[in-house]
C-alpha cells in the first residue's frame, strides 16, 4: 500500500507543478501544443485552437491540473482527481499520438505507440481502482469520523 | 473523533508537500518571468505594426500591365486579379490538401480601388489570356501591341511593368515622361547609364514610382530595423546572405509554352536593345539566363537581399564591390554565372556602437549565391553585441564578449547560446510548426499574427502602397532614391563579376571610379566574361 501512496502523490505532484507553473505565467498557451497537433483527431484539436475556445481550453487545462494535483497529494475525492487526470492524459495523448505512422511534433522522445502520457494514464487507473487517501490522505480523517459515527450509533 | 497524531500526520501530510510544491512552481515561473521581463525591458523592443495606408478614394485608378508572364500573373493576383486558371489549379491543389490556403488566401484578401484597363505582351497566348478571366462588363480591358501604345492611350493612370530587365527602364521612362505612375519589378535597371536617366525621369515627373521590392512591407523587416536602431545588437561589421536554390526551376529553367512561334510573339519588340538574334523560344522563356536580357544572380537575387538589407540599415551603395563566380552547376548554354560570391565594403557604415571610439565604423555585406544547393543558409547580422537572424521570423542572440550585456552575460542571466528576442508574426497561424511554448520569448505581444490574422501577401501590402501614394500623394516604401541604389550596387557586382576587377564607387560624385579602356555599360552588356 506504501507504494501506491507514493505513486498517487507523486502523480499530485506532477499535475500541480505543471499546473501551478502554467497559472503563474499569464503568456503560457496551449495553443502551440493544439495547433502542431497530428494523427486522426487533428482537426478536432486545430478547431479549439481558435478564439474564444482556445482561452477556455487554457483555463479548463490550468483548473483540471490543479485539481488533480490537490486531490492526489491530499487524498481527497482521488477518484474523481484520478478520473479527471485519466481524461486530461488520454487527450494530451491523442494530439499528438505515438502511432508509427503519424509525424511526431512537438513531442519529447520517440515511442512505438507507448509514451510517458500513456504510462502515467494507466497509473491513474491503478488510482482510480485502489484509492489510498484513507491510509494517507485527508480521506482518513473522514474515515475515522465516519467510523466514530458508526460505533455511537450501535 | 479522537484522532491519534498518527491519523494527523497521515491525513494532513499531503499539505506541507503541496505547499513546498505550489511554492517551487510559483517561484519559479515568476522568477523566470521577472528575468524575461527586465531583459525585454531593457531591450525596449516592439514588434512594428503594418503602417497605416491612407484608403485609394474617387473613381477606381486605371492599372495596365506590361508583361503577363510568371511575375506578371502574381502582380495581377496582388492587384486583386486572378486568372481563371489559377483559381481552377488553386481549387484543385486544395482539394487535395486542405492545408493548401493560396485560393482562401486570395479570396480573403482586401479590394482595391481599380480596374484592370490595359494587357501589354508580346505573346498572343499570355495577352489572350488575360482578357479571358479579366475582361467583363465591371472590367474592361484592352489589348495594347506596345508599350508606348497603352501609355498614350488615355485609358491608364499607371503601369505595372513585369518585362525582362532589359525593358524596364525604358518604358519606365516614357511612362514617367507621360506623368503615368509606374510599378516596376527588380532590378530597376539594365544599365549604368540608365539608371541615371531613370532616376532623372522619375524626380521630374509628377507620377509616383515604386519598385517592386514587396519584402519592404514584411512586419519582420520593420521589426528587425526598430533592433538595429535601438543599438540591440551594436556596431554591425559583418553581413552574410545567400541564395540557395538547387532546381531548374530556381536556375530559372521555366517551360517553354507549345503556342510559342514566330506568328504569336513580336520577337523584334522582345529583343528591343539586345543584339539581334533569330527567332529563339530558349532566350524568349528563359531570357534569365543572358546578360542581354537580363542581370543574372547579381540583377536577379542579390538585389533582392542587397534591398532587404538596405531597408533595414539604409546603408546605401557601397564604396567598392568584388565578386567572383562562374558556371559551374548548369552549363546549359547560359552566360550568366550559376555561382557568385561577392563582397560589398562599407568602410564609413556604422549602426551605432557600445564600445571606445575607433571601433565603431565598417561593414562587409558578403553575399553568396549557389544554384546547385538547397541547405538554408539563413540572413544574418552580425553585431559587437548580438547577432540577428533575418527572415519571416527574427531572432537575437547576445554576444559572448559584448560591451553592453557584458553584465548580463557575466551574471549568466543571457547566455550566447539562448536568444533574447524571438519574433514570429506567423506564430498564430494553425499550420505553422513552431510552438508557442517553446519560444524562448513568445510573449503574447511579440507573437504578432499576420495582419488580423490573416496571412497577407506582402506584394500585395506593396501595390496597395503605391495605389494609395498615387491617389493621395506621400512616400512608397522603394522609390527611386532605394531603386537607384539597389541597381547602381548590383551593376557593381555584375561588372566586378564580368571583369575580374574590383568597382569603386565615389560618393561626392555619385559615380563609378572609371577604369581606363573599360565602358561599364558595354562590359554589363557582354556576353564574355573577363577570367
Amino acid at each position: 500500500m506504501n507504494s501506491l501512496v507514493i505513486l498517487r502523490l507523486f502523480i499530485g505532484w506532477h499535475f500541480l507543478y505543471e499546473g501551478i507553473i502554467k497559472l503563474y505565467d499569464p503568456d503560457w498557451t496551449s495553443f502551440g501544443y493544439l495547433a502542431s497537433a497530428q494523427g486522426p483527431f487533428r482537426s478536432i484539436f486545430l478547431w479549439m485552437t481558435n478564439e474564444p475556445l482556445i482561452g477556455i481550453a487554457d483555463w479548463m487545462n490550468i483548473i483540471v491540473l490543479i485539481f488533480v494535483g490537490l486531490s492526489l497529494i491530499l487524498g481527497i475525492f482521488e477518484k474523481w482527481g484520478a478520473l479527471a487526470a485519466i481524461v486530461l492524459l488520454a487527450l494530451y495523448y491523442l494530439a499528438h499520438p505515438s502511432f508509427p505512422w503519424v509525424t511526431q511534433l512537438n513531442v519529447e522522445g520517440s515511442y512505438w505507440f507507448i509514451n510517458k502520457n500513456l504510462i502515467e494514464l494507466i497509473a491513474c487507473v491503478v488510482i482510480y481502482q485502489i484509492p489510498t487517501g484513507q491510509y494517507f490522505g485527508i480521506k482518513r480523517l473522514f474515515a475515522k469520523s465516519e467510523e466514530l459515527t458508526k460505533t455511537e450509533t450501535l | 473523533m479522537s484522532w491519534t497524531r498518527r491519523d494527523a500526520l497521515k491525513g494532513l501530510g499531503g499539505i506541507p508537500i503541496l505547499g513546498a510544491v505550489w511554492w517551487a512552481g510559483a517561484s519559479s515561473t515568476v522568477s523566470k518571468k521577472n528575468e524575461r521581463s527586465a531583459i525585454l525591458e531593457q531591450l525596449n523592443l516592439k514588434p512594428s505594426l503594418p503602417p497605416a495606408v491612407q484608403g485609394i478614394g474617387g473613381e477606381p485608378v486605371r492599372v495596365g500591365i506590361i508583361g503577363f508572364g510568371i511575375r506578371g500573373e502574381q502582380l495581377c493576383r496582388a492587384l486583386g486579379f486572378a486568372t481563371n486558371e489559377w483559381k481552377a489549379d488553386m481549387k484543385a491543389a486544395t482539394e487535395e490538401d486542405p492545408k493548401h490556403s493560396a485560393l482562401k488566401d486570395f479570396m480573403g484578401q482586401e479590394k482595391l480601388n481599380l480596374k484592370l484597363t490595359g494587357v501589354c505582351d508580346i505573346f498572343d497566348y499570355r495577352a489572350n489570356k488575360a482578357l479571358k478571366s479579366f475582361n467583363s462588363d465591371d472590367n474592361k480591358m484592352v489589348r495594347y501591341r506596345t508599350h508606348q501604345e497603352m501609355i498614350r492611350s488615355g485609358n491608364v493612370d499607371a503601369v505595372v511593368i513585369a518585362t525582362p530587365d532589359h525593358w524596364h527602364a525604358p518604358m519606365a521612362i516614357d511612362a514617367l515622361e507621360n506623368n503615368i505612375h509606374v510599378y516596376i519589378e527588380k532590378p530597376m535597371t539594365h544599365t549604368v547609364e540608365e539608371t541615371y536617366r531613370l532616376r532623372e525621369a522619375a524626380l521630374n515627373s509628377s507620377a509616383v514610382l515604386q519598385v517592386g521590392h514587396q519584402h519592404r512591407q514584411t512586419l519582420s523587416f520593420l521589426t528587425a530595423k526598430d533592433i538595429v536602431q535601438k543599438g540591440t545588437i551594436g556596431h554591425v561589421s559583418l553581413i552574410q546572405t545567400n541564395t540557395n536554390r538547387n532546381d531548374d526551376n530556381g536556375a530559372w529553367m521555366y517551360d517553354i509554352h507549345p503556342d510559342a512561334s514566330t506568328q504569336t510573339i513580336d520577337w523584334e519588340m522582345f529583343l528591343g536593345t539586345a543584339p539581334k538574334i533569330p527567332f529563339n523560344k530558349n532566350h524568349f522563356f528563359r531570357w534569365r539566363k543572358w546578360w542581354a536580357y537580363g542581370s543574372g544572380l547579381s540583377g536577379d537575387l542579390l538585389s533582392h537581399d542587397y534591398d532587404r538589407l538596405n531597408c533595414v540599415l539604409n546603408m546605401g551603395i557601397p564604396n567598392s564591390v568584388m565578386a567572383s563566380g562562374g558556371i559551374y552547376t548548369h552549363k546549359d548554354g547560359r552566360n550568366v554565372p550559376d555561382v557568385l560570391q561577392v563582397n560589398m565594403e562599407f568602410p564609413n557604415f556604422s549602426t551605432g556602437s557600445s564600445q571606445i571610439k575607433g571601433k565603431e565604423k565598417g561593414m562587409t555585406f558578403v553575399y553568396s549565391a549557389t544554384l546547385g544547393n538547397g541547405y538554408n543558409r539563413p540572413t544574418v547580422l552580425m553585431g559587437h553585441d548580438g547577432t540577428m537572424e533575418l527572415g519571416n521570423r527574427l531572432t537575437v542572440w547576445p554576444d559572448g564578449r559584448s560591451t553592453r550585456y557584458a553584465d548580463m552575460v557575466e551574471e549568466e542571466k543571457m547566455n550566447p547560446g539562448v536568444p533574447i528576442y524571438q519574433y514570429n508574426p506567423g506564430a498564430n497561424i494553425p499550420d505553422a510548426v513552431a510552438s508557442a511554448t517553446s519560444q524562448y520569448f513568445a510573449d503574447k505581444g511579440l507573437m504578432w499574427t499576420y495582419i488580423n490574422g490573416a496571412r497577407v501577401d506582402s506584394t500585395f501590402l506593396h501595390m496597395r502602397e503605391w495605389l494609395s501614394s498615387v491617389r493621395n500623394g506621400g512616400n512608397v516604401s522603394c522609390g527611386i532614391k532605394e531603386g537607384f541604389e539597389e541597381a547602381i550596387s548590383s551593376h557593381m557586382a555584375g561588372l566586378s563579376y564580368k571583369l575580374g576587377r574590383r568597382i569603386d564607387w565615389d560618393p561626392s560624385e555619385e559615380k563609378l571610379v572609371p577604369i581606363e579602356g573599360i565602358d561599364f555599360d558595354e562590359a554589363l552588356l557582354s556576353n564574355t566574361v573577363v577570367t
